[in-house]
């Protein structure tokens, strides 16, 4: 009872000098608002980078790299063979911890392809075997993948990406109809090849949500020309390039685009790309030890590859998650410091300036304790109804950032840091209002009642 | 047994160096009922005795029993007790809370002692019609007179029906006319059962009540028990 009444009478004293307790809060506000803008950022951060983890392959996929041969084996650096298919069929063999290797053999020049008068140019057109499909999650949606057969006879299939299929059929969203080009011929670089498959649209949940709602939407008439925003439309890189992709048996590849290139007429076997899957993420190290034997065998002991996991990818991105966190909370916590400086020396000013009441209070019989939850409950009047107005504040620079970078890393608001933030606020109002409600708790009623 | 017991008390304030004995070994008894004037010239030490009779200062040497509680070594909190339920105050500058309407003034006493809001209101508002504001309790006190600002301030000071309502020159700073009726107010309280202890310089007002105190330099310099004359002058005023 007491309690409320307390909490009234701090609200009508915050009220009484609107202005003066606006820029007392500023501190708070501030410091309310970047944390929980900065936590929100951060946790659409978060889950941006998930969604593109996975879109790229998942945890278990390790990428076997070319690196210059080490110092110490450079006069051997032209017995370097690079990475062949000798490496893939001994790590295939000999390499137990590796439960799945893909080889890739991309162009070596840029890759157009076209359909009558259209024309794209992919994300990726690579040569690659069936097992490309578990190493980078594709979920075929129409026709079928190729097979041993296509793979033998160098047959000129290809599996499309929904972009391509976008870019040279027409978009099934600006058609309204769904079109599956299974079996029509296009041209790789000026070779025919027949579309045998085509995956499914890759999205980003952000992108599912709003394309979902655009349908539930008439369509706006626009004016003028359509203009798209950001990195290949509303979508991430990572989905962007995964709809662009264009795969082809490996050896036809080999045949038709690498045979006749190389130094002297002598094809290049090389491959550009050898991707594995680890059998168990917790037996990456071994695994990773056993694809190094393996493979020291196979390069006669040079050391001219290396190992990137998306363990390092996860390592970098909680560090520059960490790093996010930790910069805005140090901005918050500096805000929320000067906020509470701030109310202190408001609440001095307020008893100095009531000291008179003060003292009438006393004489009537208020207790020190009376005026002492007083003046507190007024400091936290004060930090919370800040706090109210950051949480407010917070809101809008998120919607700030969503319109100005509208991506698969739309930040998101959470609750629980609004409510930690509410708690803290609460919290430095209590810190900065206990020097104050001491010192009017212990003034002397006399001396109190003869100030003017 | 009295109401107030004061024996030897003393209030020595120490300024640079030298000592001022604002009172000098005062012994006083107040009974319950006693209509009490304390007289003196300035700086002859009533507000300071007031002040320790009214709980709101202690003493530097001495004891005081107040409706039998002794209080000289009284906690803070137990003092502002004793001011909340049995003393009531009335200042030369009405010392009323300017934010709060006139209602809220009076209720405040009872904020501080837990009366619940309902009752806080009756109560309030009975002591406002006892100095005839009743109507005036929305105002704010720089909306009213100096009359009737200090006429809040005795319904405050009367709200929680005290033991003894004190007055530190209730008329200081109002004119002869309001004065009157500020004082005329006093001795209505006084005949209806209040122990009421006015301080003031001026023998007029004194004169009004049945018994006077006389202090000079810190000290009760005589007693003049002139209850008769006292009472010529309440019954010539009414
Ligand atoms: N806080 C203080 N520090 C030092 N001296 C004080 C203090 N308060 C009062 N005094 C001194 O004590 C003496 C009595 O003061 P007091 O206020 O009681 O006088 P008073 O009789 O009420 O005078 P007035 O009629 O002017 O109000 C004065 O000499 C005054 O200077
Ligand atoms: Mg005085």
């Amino acid at each position: 009872m007491n309690f409320l009444n307390a909490i009234l009478i701090g609200f009508k004293e915050v009220w009484a000098h609107k202005f003066r307790s606006l820029l007392t809060m500023q501190g708070i506000i501030l410091g309310v608002a970047s944390l929980v803008a900065m936590a929100a950022v951060v946790a659409g951060m978060e889950n941006g980078m998930k969604e593109t983890m996975i879109a790229t392959g998942g945890a278990d996929k390790v990428l076997l790299q070319q690196q210059p041969v080490p110092a110490y084996q450079e006069h051997r650096a032209d017995e370097a063979p690079g990475r062949t298919m000798v490496d893939v069929q001994a790590l295939r063999k000999s390499a137990p911890l590796i439960r799945l290797v893909s080889p890739e053999m991309a162009f070596q020049e840029y890759v157009t392809i076209t359909h009558g008068d259209k024309m794209v140019n992919p994300s990726e057109c690579v040569g690659v075997w069936p097992a490309v499909l578990d190493m980078n999650l594709h979920t075929l949606e129409h026709g079928r993948f190729f097979n041993e057969l296509d793979e033998e006879n160098a047959n000129s299939v290809c599996v499309i990406g929904t972009g391509i299929r976008d870019e040279l059929f027409g978009n099934p969203e600006k058609t309204g109809q769904e079109i599956v080009p299974i079996g029509e011929l296009i041209n790789i670089n000026g070779q025919p090849f027949t579309i045998v498959g085509m995956f499914t649209h890759y999205e980003s949940e952000q992108e599912r949500k709003e394309r979902e709602l655009a349908k539930s939407k008439p369509a706006e008439k626009r004016a003028g020309p359509v203009r798209k925003r950001g990195w290949g439309g509303r979508g991430g890189w990572a989905f962007y390039s995964k709809n662009y992709t264009i795969y082809i048996p490996l050896n036809t590849m080999w045949l038709k685009f690498r045979s006749a290139t190389g130094t002297n007429s002598i094809p290049d076997p090389r491959l550009t790309d050898i991707d594995m899957k680890v059998a168990s993420l917790d037996l990456l190290e071994p695994a990773l030890q056993q694809v190094r034997n393996v493979l020291l065998l196979t390069h006669k002991g040079i050391e001219d590859f290396s190992f990137q996991t998306q363990e390092n990818q996860i390592e970098n991105i909680n560090t520059q998650i960490h790093k996010a966190r930790l910069s805005g909370g140090i901005i918050a916590g500096i805000s929320l410091l000067v906020g509470g400086i701030g109310i202190m020396n408001i609440m001095l000013a307020s008893i100095n300036e009531r000291i008179r009441e003060i003292g009438i209070c006393k004489a009537v019989g208020a207790t020190g304790s009376a005026i002492f939850l007083q003046i507190l409950v007024e400091a936290v009047v004060i930090a919370v109804v800040g706090a109210l107005l950051g949480l407010f504040a917070s809101y809008n620079v998120v919607e700030l950032v969503t319109i100005m970078a509208p991506s698969q890393n739309a930040p998101v608001i959470k609750p629980e840091v609004m409510v930690i933030a509410m708690l803290f606020s609460a919290g430095v109002g209590i810190i900065a209002g206990l020097f104050p409600a001491f010192k009017a708790a212990k003034l002397d009623p006399i001396q109190a009642l003869r100030r003017d | 047994m009295s109401l107030v017991e004061l024996r030897n008390v003393s209030k020595i304030y120490h300024l640079g160096g030298e000592e001022i004995r604002a009172l000098d070994n005062v012994s006083l008894d107040i009974e319950s009922g006693e209509f009490i004037s304390i007289i003196g010239p300035s700086g002859s030490g009533k507000s300071t005795l007031m002040h320790i009779l009214g709980c709101l200062d202690s003493p530097t040497s001495g004891t005081i029993k107040l409706d039998g509680t002794m209080i000289q070594g009284a906690s803070p909190r137990e003092l502002a007790r004793i001011r909340n339920r049995k003393i009531g105050f009335v200042f030369q500058f009405f010392n009323l809370l300017p934010k709060l309407n006139v209602l809220q003034n009076v209720e405040l006493p009872m904020v501080y002692s837990g009366v619940s809001a309902r009752e806080r209101h009756e109560r309030a508002v009975a002591a406002l019609k006892m100095v005839d504001l009743e109507n005036r309790s929305k105002h704010r006190p720089s909306q009213l007179s100096g009359g009737q600002q200090q006429r809040v301030a005795i319904a405050r000071a009367l709200v929680n029906s005290p033991k003894i309502i004190f007055a530190d020159e209730p008329t200081g700073n109002l004119d002869t006319n309001t004065g009157e009726a500020i004082l005329q107010l006093f001795c209505k309280l006084s005949r209806e059962g209040s122990t009421v202890i006015l301080v003031t310089h001026d023998p007029e007002i004194a004169a009004v009540t049945p018994r006077r105190i006389e202090i000079r330099d810190g000290k009760i310099a005589e007693k003049v028990d002139a209850r008769l004359a006292g009472l010529d002058r309440v019954a010539r005023t009414f």
